[in-house]
């Protein structure tokens, strides 16, 4: 883990004016990059479902560039629809949504896959794939038939497997990893896609707290240092708060609250979304808002 | 993802909108109809009221006669063949755990046809008892080679091993019966009869079978509560005390006895292991303490149905039962297979 | 650095050649079991045609297949009747082959192969009833019924049934175990009826039928061979660069899907591939079953790659059958069709792949 983004580090920095009246000092571990001419990503009207049942409901938003938002809400509230919806992996019922202004539906797949890349929440391989093989997937859309695996592939394969500490294992079967290793694996392939938007399906399901740290520390590091626009579904509120810029809320398939942590994670707002009780208060450390369940509403 | 969580349950429980007090019985009627129109319609043209007079006030007119010898024991080979399949499909699915597993993948049908072409061969086309008997010797030897060859595997019998030997099996038997039959035209003329499947009712057969049919059925009931744990997965059937190994064996055993005796009964009627339990998951969902007695009900129903549907379209003659099936079961199947929900077992 | 120069590398197992221009992947166990299956697959085609039902001399057989017409016999012999076997039973191994491969790997099941799709059992029941509905009673089927009919209602029946897989399975999108299931559904129902069908027809004709089910080369000439080959090995060769697409769908919809391919698209066109290279091979030689479902799994296990290798499966097949030709014609006092020999020399594959059975195959 690199230095430069420890809470220490953090700790240090001026406090935003975000936090509310009386929390400590308040700051993301590392100002976030100024928007780089990236590609914007945002939901209009969008309605999504399956099979006629529709889940996710004239939903609206504005997806910040070169921001880590996180979604939460309850089971079945729709987020990971949301998530497959924005990566144009669930067709809308209705509404649209656009990349760089202009509606996912008229991109070309490939050209999609250039700006935006996608980690499902089970992703699957077959079985006898060496982790630099998965990895170098990632440069599908950006290879032709005559040009399988050039240099420039490889160099990125490379800083891919760097980027998640991977490149002693580059050679091993996936199904030998054990599973923080194999969830780093999937997403260095994302890494390799080269893309300003990485969406994230639960990306710390199955991992042990140190590994949910370390995976999400490293997408704290791939936003920070490359300014790539981070979107993620999580479960665990207080990490949500601890590692996101823009936090949004999600109950019944529609949006209830947006935008930074402070303002979204407060107990009104989980007893209203989640039908918890719980006494919010700001990590020690960080000063983001830190949820401490009391019990069920 | 799902709806909000009130829907849960409703939507578990629901699956025909037939409450689940309702569906056996409603399912022995049906059965029950199957069974009147099978005695009441056949080659001669006939109505209820001859079934009625035959069964109530029975003299020796043709029609008595047809009903009572002739249409009697053909039903009653429907039924206890029809839900010899049933059962035997909706065991084979279930140790599988493969929705397209039939008791045909375990090479049951080829070990008969090979039995018979072979004698047929041998010592010129056999008597009908002599047939079935062969049938019954080829498919049980044949499934116990099956399981032989699936447990002797590294890593014993599970669905994987036993599909695959059944396939190879099959493969090999299938070879042989088409190498006998090439070269020796009374066996091709007595396989190509057999192998469309009649319940033509052979004299002697049913009585010897019955013992068997007994024996399978009692193994399925032991299988009921082994399945719904192994439903759940192999590991958490362990730890909820089902022995694997034991209870695989036990379900293999009942599919042995009940597709041989099918086999025996009634030809190898394809299909029929395959659809009945898929119906029946459709109507009672995957609990197999309603499926396996559902599985046998609702096939005697479509083996009668077919077999009676079979009388009646190419009158005089007949359209044999396992080509009806094939017929009506096709499109139901795949009707079945584009439901909104999968069944995954 | 020059326009051509090669420089290849080697990147923690990924192996590439680079020109400046372009770049290529290579795997050396494939390259390499591909070349000796190639040798293996010229061997059996020569040992194919060196056996018939006369005994020729294997050098005059070489010379009359170079073209040297100076033995009349000899020439007619190997012209006429070894070389469009040959050559049949070579397309027939390389087309079930490829489809099965390419099935598999779409379904993502390593039992899916041709015949559940019911691509194979559709091609029988068209041939089946020409047979009985032309055949007549006297001495089968013959005259244009035979050499244009059959063939046509075969390959006919077998894109109805692919086709009709692909549309009843389709409900948004296609779930590969939908397919399966419908497809297996419309194979029962082919099936079912074309057993109905020999039971209509006179024995002679039920003979000819169950010889064509089982799968046989006899008597496959020139006029059926050429335009059947000429079809086939653009299809082959686009299957081959199909491979590519087979890999990613391998990952599942959703990490394909992200990684820009067309899922749907690109599922249409490898099954279609699939289903034409199926017909080809059925109707040059009946529904081989075991082919194209045991030939890509020996050959991804022969190369231990994740997928079957589309171009070695191919290979794979050619060789099972012409081997599977010559010992079903002469192994035995009388001559068997070529599908008793598959299905007889398979089995013990089968036998092999479950007794060293280990995890799980999908």
């Amino acid at each position: 883990m690199s230095t430069a983004f420890s809470p220490d580090a953090a700790a240090t920095r001026t406090a935003t004016a975000a936090g509310r009246p009386g929390a400590p000092a308040e700051a993301p571990p590392d100002a976030p990059p100024e928007a780089p001419p990236g590609v914007s990503l945002s939901a209009r009207g969008l309605s999504l479902g399956y099979d006629g049942r529709t889940v996710v409901r004239d939903l609206d938003l504005e997806v910040p560039n070169a921001r880590i938002t996180s979604i939460i809400g309850p089971n079945g509230c729709g987020k990971s629809t949301l998530l497959k919806g924005l990566g144009r992996i669930l067709p809308p019922i209705a509404g649209e949504v656009l990349l760089d202004g202009r509606a996912m539906t008229k991109w070309p797949s490939r050209e999609i896959a250039r700006r935006l890349s996608m980690l499902p929440q089970t992703p699957q391989a077959p079985s006898g794939l060496t982790v630099a093989d998965l990895v170098s997937r990632g440069r599908h859309p950006r290879q032709k038939w005559y040009q399988q695996f050039s240099a420039t592939d490889e160099s990125a394969v490379g800083s891919a497997l760097e980027a998640t500490d991977l490149a002693d294992l580059a050679a091993c079967l996936l199904e030998d990893l054990s599973g923080g290793q194999r969830q780093r694996a999937w997403i260095s392939m994302t890494i390799a896609q080269e893309t300003g938007i990485l969406l994230l399906d639960e990306p710390t399901t199955y991992l042990d707290l140190a590994h949910q740290l370390e995976v999400l520390e490293l997408v704290q590091r791939l936003n920070r240092a490359d300014g790539r626009t981070v979107v993620m579904v999580l479960h665990d509120i207080s990490l949500a708060a601890r590692y996101s810029d823009h936090i949004v809320a999600m109950k019944d398939g529609g949006i209830v609250a947006q935008g930074t942590p402070a303002d979204v994670v407060t107990a009104e707002l989980l007893e209203e979304v989640f039908g918890l009780r719980a006494n919010v208060i700001a990590d020690p450390l960080t000063g983001r808002p830190h949820v401490l369940p009391i019990g069920v509403a | 993802m799902s709806a909000p969580p009130l829907s849960l349950e409703p939507k578990a429980a629901r699956r025909s909108g037939l409450p689940s007090r309702m569906q056996f019985p409603a399912a022995m009627a049906v059965l029950l109809a199957a069974v009147a129109v099978s005695l009441a319609f056949g080659g001669q043209p006939s109505t209820f009221s001859d079934l009625w007079h035959a069964l109530v006030t029975p003299d020796s007119s043709a029609m008595d006669v047809t009903i009572r010898e002739l249409r009697w024991p053909r039903t009653l080979n429907g039924l206890v063949a029809g839900a010899c399949l049933g059962l035997a499909g909706a065991l084979t699915q279930g140790h599988t755990r493969n929705p397209i597993a039939e008791p045909g993948l375990l090479g049951i049908n080829q070990g008969a046809a090979l039995a018979i072409v072979a004698v047929t061969a041998l010592s010129g086309p056999p008597l009908p008892f002599v047939e079935a008997l062969l049938a019954f010797t080829g498919a049980l030897v044949t499934c116990s080679l099956v399981f032989a060859l699936g447990s002797a595997a590294r890593v014993g019998a599970t669905p994987v091993t036993l599909v695959l030997s059944g396939a190879a099996v099959s493969f090999l038997a299938g070879g042989l019966v088409s190498g006998i039959v090439l070269l020796n035209e009374a066996a091709l003329d007595t396989l190509r009869f057999w192998q469309v499947g009649s319940l033509v009712a052979r004299e002697g057969v049913l009585d010897s079978v019955w013992p068997f049919v007994l024996a399978g059925a009692v193994l399925a009931a032991a299988n009921i509560a082994p399945l719904n744990a192994l439903a759940l997965g192999e590991d958490n059937a362990v730890s909820l005390g089902v022995s694997v190994r034991r209870s695989r064996a036990l379900g293999i055993a009942g599919v042995t006895l009940l597709a041989g005796s099918a086999v025996t009964l009634a030809g190898p009627i394809a299909f029929a292991g395959l659809l009945v339990p898929h119906a029946a998951r459709a109507v009672a969902g995957a609990d197999y303490r309603r499926l396996i007695p559902l599985s046998a009900v609702l096939g005697s129903a479509l083996v009668l149905f077919a077999d009676t549907a079979g009388r009646l379209i190419a009158r005089p003659g007949e359209l044999s039962v396992g080509v009806v099936i094939a017929v009506v079961g096709a499109p139901l199947f795949i009707h079945l297979a584009r439901r909104r929900r999968l069944v995954r077992l | 650095m020059p326009p051509l120069m090669l420089s290849s590398s080697n990147y923690a197992g990924i192996r590439a050649l680079r020109t400046r221009r372009s770049s290529w992947r290579w795997n050396p166990r494939v390259l390499i079991l591909g070349i000796i299956l190639a040798v293996l697959v010229f061997a059996a085609m020569g040992v194919h045609v060196a056996y018939g039902g006369l005994p020729l001399a294997y050098g005059d057989v070489l010379r009359s297949l170079l073209g040297d017409a100076s033995q009349p016999r000899t020439y007619l012999a190997v012209t006429e009747f070894r070389a469009p076997r040959m050559v049949a039973a070579l397309v027939v191994g390389l087309c079930l082959a490829a489809a099965g491969a390419i099935t598999q790997s779409v379904a993502r099941n390593p039992l899916a192969s041709p015949d559940i799709l019911g691509i194979t059992s559709g091609a029988s029941f068209g041939a089946v009833s020409v047979l009985v509905i032309a055949g007549g009673g006297y001495a089968g089927l013959s005259g244009l019924a035979a050499t244009v009919g059959l063939p046509a209602a075969a390959f006919t029946m077998g894109l109805v049934t692919g086709a009709a897989a692909y549309v009843l399975a389709y409900r948004n999108g296609l779930d590969s175990y939908r397919l399966v299931l419908v497809g297996l559904g419309l194979n029962g129902l082919a099936t079912s009826l074309t057993t109905w069908l020999l039971t209509l027809g006179d024995v002679t004709n039920a003979g000819q039928a169950l010889t064509w089910m089982m799968g046989s080369l006899n008597g496959r000439d020139w006029p059926l061979v050429v335009p059947m080959t000429m079809f086939a090995v653009p299809l082959l060769v686009l299957a081959c660069f199909a491979g590519r697409w087979l890999e990613l769908l391998s990952f599942g919809e959703d990490t394909a899907t992200g990684l820009g391919i067309r899922t749907g698209r690109i599922r249409v066109l490898c099954l279609s591939l699939a289903v034409l290279l199926a017909s080809i091979g059925t109707v040059l030689a009946g529904p081989l079953t075991f082919v194209a479902l045991a030939s890509p799994q020996i050959a991804r296990i022969l190369c231990r790659t994740a997928v079957p290798p589309v171009a070695a499966s191919a290979l794979t097949g050619a060789l099972f059958v012409l081997l599977a030709d010559t010992v079903a014609a002469h192994a035995l006092p009388v001559s068997l069709p070529v599908g008793v020999a598959t299905a007889v020399l398979g089995a013990p594959y089968l036998i092999y792949l479950v007794l060293n059975y280990q995890r799980r195959l999908t």
